[in-house]
């Protein structure tokens, strides 16, 4: 389980003070799907770095089964069972993708049948991506595909993606969404993904809308779908209260 | 041969060398021949005019053969210059594994100065290997001077691999490698510096035929207080095709200087070069610790990848 109490990160830039999330508190039970979505720069991502120990809040505590893992560095947190697919993951020269989902999954003896299954879950065809470098030569959507891979690979208790959906084609899409709800269904993991896809938000136990760096709603895909599409409708509140002017 | 354990070391180190290998072969221990071995096809004979080194002559049509030619200094204060020559005929297709290794005990330096001339026949492959590798614990320096030159005549083909792996205190290397017509040189150099050690690279390729095609990849590690000097010149004579690129990672109190040049002295000569010098990414510091790596074994597997 795991669960923020009054999570808060400010940063300072010259006088001014942002905060960047304001008390965030939460819990999420095993085996879980839980969906964060909300508006551009609400404060997600530092959400999900904030769980993995990528950054440090700034107030709260985050408590892992139990355990306070506030203080905890990134390689402990990782080998306690969390792990995050990166929003723009890195690219290694020199790694193939091979190594990679290797190291992902500890087994250094990892089978070429084992990596196979873990690119055909994100629709890559094995044979012609296993020995290519995770360098530059590969495309965006190539790479994020990679990472989600290797988040397969690691096959942690928790399981954070970030946009998993961003830079894919459809059938990619499709397969992806085939896994996420095989993982949910056997019980295998915990899930948190970070998600603007109606299709991946109607697969969630719970649905958290982050903006301002707050938590907006909470609920049930069902409940909060509509509020989304409402909002959504209501368009800019600046343009809309400008309206008048333009 | 006598071979004890450091010696093994060393050959495996250098030339993947575990036992005796197939072929033909010849090594060089504390500046003699420790063992030899000639096969039908490539002769292996001591230099005639008067220099020290081996002349290794293949004969035309050879096809898959290999020659070991590992270079091992045990001994504190040795100090040698060697001339290797090879005459390889045409429509080959060769493996050629050279390298050093010195392992140094003493408080004398030890250095191995060896320039490798190979003139390589129409039509003919070559794939040629060096490790450069420096052990034991003395104070005494360990340096390597090595000079290759290459001539390529039509048609031939050159893939060299050429890699520093640790503990070379000095070395100033230098390649040259003249391309005829149609001819083409691929050139990988990987390079580790660390501590106070010192590496300069001078490199250069002359694209002199027509279509001929360079491509040199140059990826070098500079740790602790290292300094490392890259001058790769890639020069293009004819309608050619020369790509350059240069990738540093540089560390610590490193120093690190990359000076590339490409020089066409013919209109139809395309010639490119990249070069980057940059420390480890933090994301990728950061990626790899989310695998449950810690940061010293982050740091050591992107090396790796980086140097493989
Ligand atoms: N270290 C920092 N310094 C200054 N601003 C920051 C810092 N980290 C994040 N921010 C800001 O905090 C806000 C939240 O960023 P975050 O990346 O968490 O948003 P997000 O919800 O993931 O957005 P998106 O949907 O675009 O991915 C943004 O406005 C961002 O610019
Ligand atoms: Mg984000």
């Amino acid at each position: 389980m795991l669960e923020l109490r009054s999570v808060g990160y400010t940063v300072h830039e010259g006088d001014t003070k942002l905060d960047i999330l304001k008390d965030i508190s939460l819990t999420i039970d095993d085996h879980k799907l839980v969906v964060f979505t909300g508006p551009n720069g609400g404060g997600k991502t530092t959400l999900a770095k904030i769980i993995m120990g990528l950054v440090n809040p700034t107030s709260g505590r985050i408590i892992w089964n139990g355990q306070d893992i506030t203080g905890l560095g990134i390689t402990e947190r990782a080998r306690l069972g969390i792990s995050y697919g990166f929003q723009q993951p890195p690219r290694f020269k020199g790694l193939t993708v091979r190594d990679l989902l290797t190291l992902a999954s500890g087994d250094e003896k990892m089978s070429k049948d084992r990596c196979c299954q873990y690119l055909t879950k994100v629709g890559l065809c094995a044979n012609d991506y296993l020995d290519r470098e995770v360098d530059v030569s590969l495309s965006g959507g190539e790479v994020k595909r990679i990472e989600i891979a290797s988040i397969l690979a690691r096959n942690s208790q928790l399981m954070i993606f970030d946009e998993p959906e961003a830079g894919i084609d459809l059938w990619s899409f499709a397969r992806l969404t085939e896994t996420f709800e095989q993982i949910h269904r056997t019980g295998s993991a915990t899930m948190i993904i970070i998600s603007h896809q109606e299709r991946i938000i109607s697969l969630a136990d719970e649905v958290i809308v982050v903006g301002d760096g707050s938590i907006r709603h909470r609920g049930s895909a069902a409940d909060i779908l509509p509020q989304i599409l409402a909002d959504t409708l209501g368009g800019c509140p600046v343009l809309t209260k400008g309206g008048a002017d333009l | 041969m006598m071979e004890n354990q450091i010696d093994q070391e060393l050959l495996e180190k250098i030339a993947d060398m575990l036992g005796k290998p197939v072929g033909s072969f010849n090594i060089r221990k504390d500046s003699s021949c420790a063992d030899r071995q000639s096969t039908e096809n490539i002769q292996i004979t001591d230099k005639t005019d008067g220099k020290s080194g081996i002349e290794i002559r293949i004969k035309d049509g050879t096809v898959g053969e290999k020659c070991h030619i590992p270079v091992i200094i045990t001994k504190s204060g040795v100090e040698e210059m060697v001339y290797n020559d090879f005459f390889i005929g045409e429509n080959c297709d060769v493996e050629i594994v050279a390298g050093c290794g010195i392992h140094n005990c003493g408080d004398q330096d030890s250095r191995h100065d060896g320039v490798h001339t190979f003139y390589v026949g129409k039509n003919s492959k070559v794939k040629y290997t060096e490790k450069h590798y420096g052990g034991g614990d003395g104070r005494g320096g360990k340096i390597m001077n090595p000079e290759t030159v290459v001539y390529l005549e039509e048609g031939a083909f050159l893939q060299m691999e050429s890699t520093q792996i640790r503990g070379v205190d000095s070395t100033k290397r230098n390649t040259k490698i003249v391309c005829g017509k149609g001819a083409e040189a691929v050139i990988t150099e990987r390079l580790l510096t660390h501590g106070n050690q010192t590496a300069i690279s001078d490199m250069e390729i002359v694209l002199d035929g027509q279509d001929a095609k360079g491509r040199v990849i140059s990826r070098s590690v500079a740790q602790e207080e290292s300094e490392q000097v890259f001058y790769p010149r890639m020069v293009g004579n004819a309608a050619s095709f020369g790509h350059v690129q240069c990738d540093s990672i540089i560390m610590g109190n490193a120093k690190i200087k990359s000076i590339p040049a490409v020089i066409a002295n013919c209109p139809e000569a395309q010639l490119v070069h990249e070069a980057a010098i940059g420390k480890i990414a933090g994301e990728q510091l950061l990626k790899l610790q989310t695998l449950g790596l810690t940061e010293e074994e982050a740091e050591d597997c992107i090396l790796k990848g980086f140097l493989a």
